[in-house]
């Protein structure tokens, strides 16, 4: 909904909020339940309200539990039944400094102020410790804003009996504590009330009246920076940036300027500002984001812009650049496809809004940020958080790299008369194992982002997938595929549970990554699984297709791998039974590794 | 936003309600309270209150917030701003 999109206007927002819910609960689009526990440390109702509309907006439909009046540290460490019962998917601590209770006075000792920022520390982490016992889940946790006032001036940062300074050392701890922990994630209030303006923000009426720990007309912004957090957790961040050139890229048109008169680089203001935002899209891919350009231009025009000395980006930066005069939302239909991934895991970046306002209709599911005047586009992009960031793993970080050797790939195959040639010479080299440690967050990160090649379309944490490997009831695979491209890393999972009585194995769970889709893999891995059953007496594998608007590809999947369809239901989901019986292997491309 | 009647703030001031509690019924007058709007409560009250000083481009202080007792008395604080 454009309303919810950022750059959005609060006040409309807050004043609208039922009228825009009623709204995005008539979309009836899939949504993905999430059960949303709220742990306050001042009061949370408007920001459950507000954050209700954007994670709606993004495909979540969260079911919330809300702590009393900051009741956050004692709901969990005293087991509050309400809250063990709701079994949260995730918990968010919503903290503020206003729940600081150890500050250091002038009269304090050093000694003594590193007593209280540790007793202060200790507050929180055994509650996290705590969490982690219970609940299994992720967690998101607020870190501190700076207080509205200095009792030391300039120097409340400096001196260790400072607020500031206090806050600085305590917020360190806590982003230590993030780096060492898996699925806790912090929530940036101290920059978000920053870039908002603290004045405004620490608006203390609204705590005095209301226990907000921000003013009212915050909110929007506050839950909108959460519910990146949150989207990214649940595997819906985007994936890929689609830009246009002219005046997107480098100031004017290169068609009608020529290379030499386009703007960028450091002769002018407006070259600056170019260049600047280059530069921040070249950190983008840095992180994963996939770059693609869709511009009306001539190609060879498009090139020589890339290459323009002043310019940061170059054409090998880029997956696709479709330069020519077709319609955009084609273009960027086709840049899709060709990743094998769905629209709505595009970003499309264009000054013009005409532009902007044909492939928002023509290809649903498409970002078209409002990315106003070229001093914009950095803040525009940055602070809509479509890719924000919750592991940093290789595998986001290589995706570039991955995706250019699958365009190389589909190249070569045009080359092959048969199909069977072409993948032997791919010399792919696959490692089928069960889950190992190293993979365990890759693991649940595929569990929540694969969509298309899912069979069950379960949602895991990492902690799930780690009780599954530890758990003998379960047979459990990963699968990763390198060929003479290069490494796709970790790329399909199953998940099979024992029934002991019956040898059985149910697949509660088969997936893949449509990056290596048509590869064999899924052939590699049923060798594997079916391996797993003959050696531990399993004589029978059952599987399960449930439908999603997304994952019509694996409807006759079971089919294919030899299955016998045994059952069917109203809702389409359906059943399927494979005997083991003088198995024998079915992938004979990949060279596997066990 | 120049001088305003008495009944031009009721207008958009009805507006703000509608909006605000998504009901278009809303009719508000000098002896309205929050007891007489169902979904009135102390949290709306909060969302209500920024509502009104964004469309009146006026604000509430603490003391005017915490004595308001009717949309009577909110309409002469908000009448005394713009």
């Amino acid at each position: 909904m454009r309303e919810l999109e950022y750059p959005f206007d609060s006040e409309y927002i807050l004043k609208k909020s039922k009228k825009i819910k009623r709204e995005l609960l008539q979309g009836g689009t899939d949504l993905l339940t999430k059960k949303i526990a709220v742990l306050g440390g001042s009061t949370t109702h408007d920001i459950i309200r507000i954050l209700e509309l954007f994670l709606l907006n993004r495909g979540i439909q969260p079911v919330f539990y809300e702590s009393e009046y900051a009741q956050y540290w004692q709901d969990v460490m005293f087991d509050n039944p309400q809250l063990t019962q709701f079994r949260p998917d995730l918990i968010y601590i919503h903290t503020s400094n206003r729940n600081i209770t150890a500050y250091p006075s002038i009269e304090d000792t050093p000694q003594r102020t590193d007593e209280l920022l540790e007793e202060q520390f200790e507050h929180f982490r055994v509650m996290w410790e705590k969490i982690a016992d219970t609940y299994d889940c992720p967690v998101i946790q607020n870190n501190f804003e700076y207080p509205f006032y200095r009792i030391l001036g300039n120097q409340d940062a400096v001196y260790r009996q400072g607020r500031i300074s206090f806050i600085n050392r305590l917020n360190e701890k806590f982003y230590q504590y993030a780096a060492e922990h898996d699925n806790f994630y912090i929530n940036d209030i101290n920059y978000l009330s920053a870039a908002y303006g603290l004045d405004r923000w620490a608006d203390p009426a609204y705590w005095h009246m209301y226990k907000y720990a921000m003013c009212m007309q915050a909110i929007p912004e506050f839950s909108y920076n959460l519910s990146n957090i949150i989207k990214a957790v649940f595997g819906k961040n985007r994936k890929s940036l689609v830009v246009d050139l002219d005046n997107t890229l480098w100031g004017g048109v290169i068609g009608d300027d020529g290379v030499e008169n386009i703007e960028i680089g450091q002769e002018t203001s407006m070259g600056q500002v170019y260049a600047e935002f280059q530069s921040y899209l070249k950190s983008q891919k840095d992180i994963g984001v996939m770059l693609n350009v869709a511009s009306k231009n001539e190609y060879e025009n498009a090139i020589a812009g890339l290459n323009h000395p002043g310019g940061i980006l170059r054409p090998e930066d880029f997956i696709l650049i479709k330069a020519d005069w077709e319609p955009k939302s084609g273009n960027i239909a086709a840049i899709a496809d060709a990743l094998n991934i769905l629209p709505d895991s595009l970003v499309f970046v264009d000054d013009n809004p005409a532009e902007r306002e044909i492939v928002g209709t023509q290809v649903p599911g498409v970002a078209v940020p409002e990315i106003g005047t070229p001093e914009q586009y950095i803040r525009v992009l940055d602070h809509a958080g479509f890719f924000e960031v919750t592991n940093l793993s290789e595998d986001d970080r290589k995706r570039n790299e991955m995706y250019k050797a699958n365009i190389e790939r589909k190249r070569q195959q045009q080359n092959f008369g048969d199909y069977r040639e072409y993948l032997l010479s791919l010399q792919m080299k696959g490692t089928i194992k069960p889950f190992e440690a190293i993979y365990m967050s890759r693991i649940a990160q595929l569990t929540n982002k694969s969509n298309q090649f899912n069979l069950t379309t379960r949602r895991y944490t990492q902690s799930d997938i780690e009780r599954f490997a530890a758990d003998d009831l379960y047979i459990t695979r990963y699968g990763r595929l390198e060929d003479k491209f290069g490494d796709n890393g970790v790329v399909s999972v199953v998940i099979g549970r024992k029934d002991e009585r019956e040898k059985a194995l149910h697949i509660e769970l088969w997936l893949m990554s449509c990056r290596v889709l048509k590869r064999d893999m899924e052939y590699a891995m049923m060798d594997s699984i079916v391996q797993a059953c003959i050696s531990c007496g399993i004589h029978t594998i059952y599987g399960y297709y449930y439908p999603t608007a997304k994952n019509v590809m694996v409807k006759e999947f079971y089919a294919v791998m030899g299955f016998t369809k045994t059952g069917e239901k109203d809702d389409g989901s359906t059943e399927w039974r494979f005997d083991i019986v003088d198995y024998e292997n079915k992938n004979t491309v990949i060279e596997v590794v066990k | 936003m120049g001088k305003m009647s008495r009944e031009e703030v009721y207008e958009k001031l009805n507006e703000v309600f509608r909006d605000v509690f998504d009901d278009e019924d809303i009719t508000v007058t000098d002896t309205t309270t929050a007891d007489d709007i169902e979904e009135w409560d102390s949290l709306e009250h909060i969302n209500l209150l920024a509502a009104v000083e964004q469309e009146f481009g006026m604000k509430f202080n603490m003391g005017q917030v915490v004595s308001m007792k009717n949309v009577g008395e909110m309409v002469d604080i908000i009448m005394a701003q713009i």
